[in-house]
């Protein structure tokens, strides 16, 4: 199966625009994990007084996409101010590159979040914003799955309908996902994705995702401990 | 010599040659019959397919009345897993398989145990291999089917089917192969190999896609799987595809007349590429080398960069691959192959499989070596994924890699 990738995403995989990264930058983040297949790591160089992005690099660990959407991220944000960056939008990247793959839109949202956990990371330095400790309760981490993305169709998990049940106790968080319409090949891509999202949580000591799939409702738990969670989902039963 | 791509995917599909383009030709519009037609048409269709069904099971040994066609591989394997579970008795419901199948065999054994069947899925060794003895501890009394992939279209693993047949028989197990990748690479016999069921396809050996065929020992029972008219022994519906079963006949005539030489030629190109590649740090092959390896495969991981970033790059350059990354895949997972023989998710996803056919020469070999050596110091130059700054974490039953804490 070919990917079929736009000019621009070819352009900017093939001559990406500021890789590498910055001695002593004034902010860093990475997203993403080398199991998962993608990475970015930013580094930044800000201007203390009007707050704007004199420099950015980045280094790449990913697909095609990943790179040039990476490369992109660092164009659209040279010039601008922090708090400009805190507002982009995945959707920007993704227009700017005339368009992704449905299956790759999770590359545009991990590129804009490796530049709002910079932008954050640098208001920190700077004083201006303090480490906050996110709640584990309903509300944040639905706005967390906000960014897992539903490789068929493009679009979130959240906005499609498709977390249908989340429930904290403590430490402990239950999500269940509807594959409801969604290609049942993709669940286990979703439930590392849902996984690593929430693990990422400093409150969360135990998660358990239930995937339901189309047909019946068979379950598929991915049992409770963090360290369980790059299971392949590949047939291991014996 | 960049005018011409170079194409290193032949375990994906093969270029059709030429005489078997012409040997097909007579059958589109000239020869056009229905095998099942009663006229001099039909005759002549039934005719040409009734010798190229006798031809094809001479490479194998097997009878004429063995071969049933099918539209590929993927069919004669879901008509063998399927068609020998609706034909099996409601004591035979267990099936074992392995860790390292294609989609072709995993997905018909995967509705299997949807439908109620238990399946065992054996473990591989480090290579690719399966332990017989394994096999032997996963037989019981109601276990039906054993299917096994012959020559791996990943790692290029070629299993030991004599042994494996012979544990199947003693328990009175059938077995089943899949040698899509291995058919005019590998030699098997019927009468001495022990399996009842193969699957082959044309297009694998220069022949047209969209047509196969399963091998039937005489006497497996096995039920059909669609519903029509009766052809192929009432097990495969449907007017044969005619010009195909002409031009697979004489595509594997060829392989056959020249498989000496022709698998020799190849693992020469194969080994060729291995002993350049391997010289990059952090490089290393995925199963084994030498003669259990087929002859048309190599498959190679590149650490700290990504599969299809490798792959589109080399596309760019003109050389054709493959890869076994996550995001070279739809379903955004790491081949299953690979995480069978132990490969780490990030190794898996930094993988690329060069695949030869005797169309291939050794400069295109000498060629694509040196573009792989750039494209994968261009890729490292600028990885995020640096191995000084992520440890080796112990999860469950694997290791993988997690970013250290950034306490600095």
């Amino acid at each position: 199966m070919a990917i079929k990738y736009s000019p621009m995403v070819i352009e900017h995989f093939t001559h990406p625009q500021n890789v590498g990264e910055i001695d002593n930058p004034d902010a860093e983040a990475t997203e993403g994990s080398p199991a998962c297949g993608d990475m970015i790591t930013f580094t930044l160089k800000v201007n203390p007084d009007s707050h704007v992005v004199e420099d950015i690099r980045f280094r790449s660990y990913g697909c095609a996409s990943n790179i040039a959407t990476a490369s992109m991220a660092t164009v659209i944000a040279k010039g601008k101010t922090i708090e400009e960056i805190k507002d982009f939008n995945p959707k920007l990247i993704a227009e700017k590159l005339g368009g992704l793959p449905a299956i790759k839109m999770h590359c545009s949202v991990l590129a804009i979040n490796g530049l709002k956990a910079a932008a954050k990371q640098w208001e920190i330095t700077q004083g201006i914003t303090e480490v906050e400790e996110i709640q584990c309760n309903d509300t944040t981490i639905r706005k967390l799955l906000h960014e897992v993305i539903n490789p068929q169709t493009g679009k979130s998990i959240v906005a499609s309908g498709m977390v249908s049940y989340i429930q904290v106790d403590g430490g402990k968080v239950f999500v269940e996902i509807s594959m409801q319409g969604t290609d049942e090949m993709y669940a286990d891509n979703i439930r590392e994705e849902v996984t690593e999202k929430i693990e990422s949580m400093k409150c969360v000591q135990e998660i358990i995702v239930r995937i339901m799939e189309r047909e019946k409702f068979e379950s598929s738990d991915l049992n409770g401990s963090r360290a369980s969670t790059n299971q392949s989902g590949q047939p291991e039963k014996s | 010599m960049n005018d011409k791509p170079i194409y290193f995917d032949n375990n994906d599909t093969t270029p059709m040659l030429e005489p078997v383009f012409e040997a097909m030709k007579p059958y589109f519009i000239e020869k056009f019959g229905n095998p099942a037609s009663l006229h001099e048409y039909g005759a002549e269709a039934e005719d040409a397919v009734n010798a190229a069904r006798a031809s094809l099971a001479e490479h194998i040994g097997a009878t004429p009345e063995e071969i049933i066609f099918t539209g590929g591989a993927t069919e004669a394997n879901n008509l063998a897993i399927l068609g020998a579970a609706r034909g099996a008795s409601e004591k035979k419901r267990h099936i074992i398989t392995t860790k390292i199948e294609h989609n072709a065999v995993l997905n018909p054994v995967k509705r299997l145990e949807k439908e109620g069947f238990s399946v065992t899925y054996l473990n591989v060794d480090k290579e690719g291999f399966i332990d017989p003895d394994e096999l032997k501890r996963a037989i019981r009394p109601e276990t039906l089917l054993f299917s096994v992939i012959h020559g791996n279209h990943e790692i290029g693993t070629i299993q030991d089917l004599q042994s494996l047949g012979d544990i199947c028989r003693e328990n009175g197990v059938l077995m089943h192969t899949d040698a899509a990748q291995s058919f005019s690479k590998v030699p098997i016999k019927v009468q001495t190999t022990p399996v009842d069921l193969i699957s082959v396809n044309a297009h694998k050996l220069h022949g047209p896609k969209g047509i196969g065929f399963l091998y039937i020992r005489k006497g497996t029972r096995i039920v059909k799987i669609m519903e029509g008219a009766p052809q192929e022994q009432n097990l495969r519906p449907g007017t044969e595809n005619v010009p195909a079963i002409i031009g697979f006949a004489e595509a594997a005539r060829i392989a056959f007349d020249g498989m000496v030489d022709d698998t020799a030629y190849m693992a020469s190109l194969r080994d060729r590429l291995i002993d350049q590649l391997i010289q990059i740090p952090h490089t290393h092959l995925n199963g084994p080398r030498g003669s259990n390896r087929l002859p048309t495969n190599a498959d190679i991981t590149f650490k700290y960069i990504e599969g299809e970033a490798i792959l589109m790059h080399l596309s760019i350059r003109g050389v054709y691959v493959s890869s076994g990354s996550a995001c070279s895949s739809k379903s955004l997972t790491p081949s299953s192959v690979l995480t069978a023989i132990g490969l780490k998710h990030e190794d898996a996803h930094g993988s690329i499989r060069f695949s030869f056919s005797k169309l291939n020469t050794p400069k295109e070999v000498d060629v694509a070596v040196e573009k792989v050596k750039e494209v994968v110091a261009l890729l490292r130059s600028m990885t995020a994924f640096i191995p000084e700054l992520h440890s080796e974490v112990e999860g469950k039953g694997q290791t993988f890699y997690k970013k250290k804490k950034e306490e600095r």
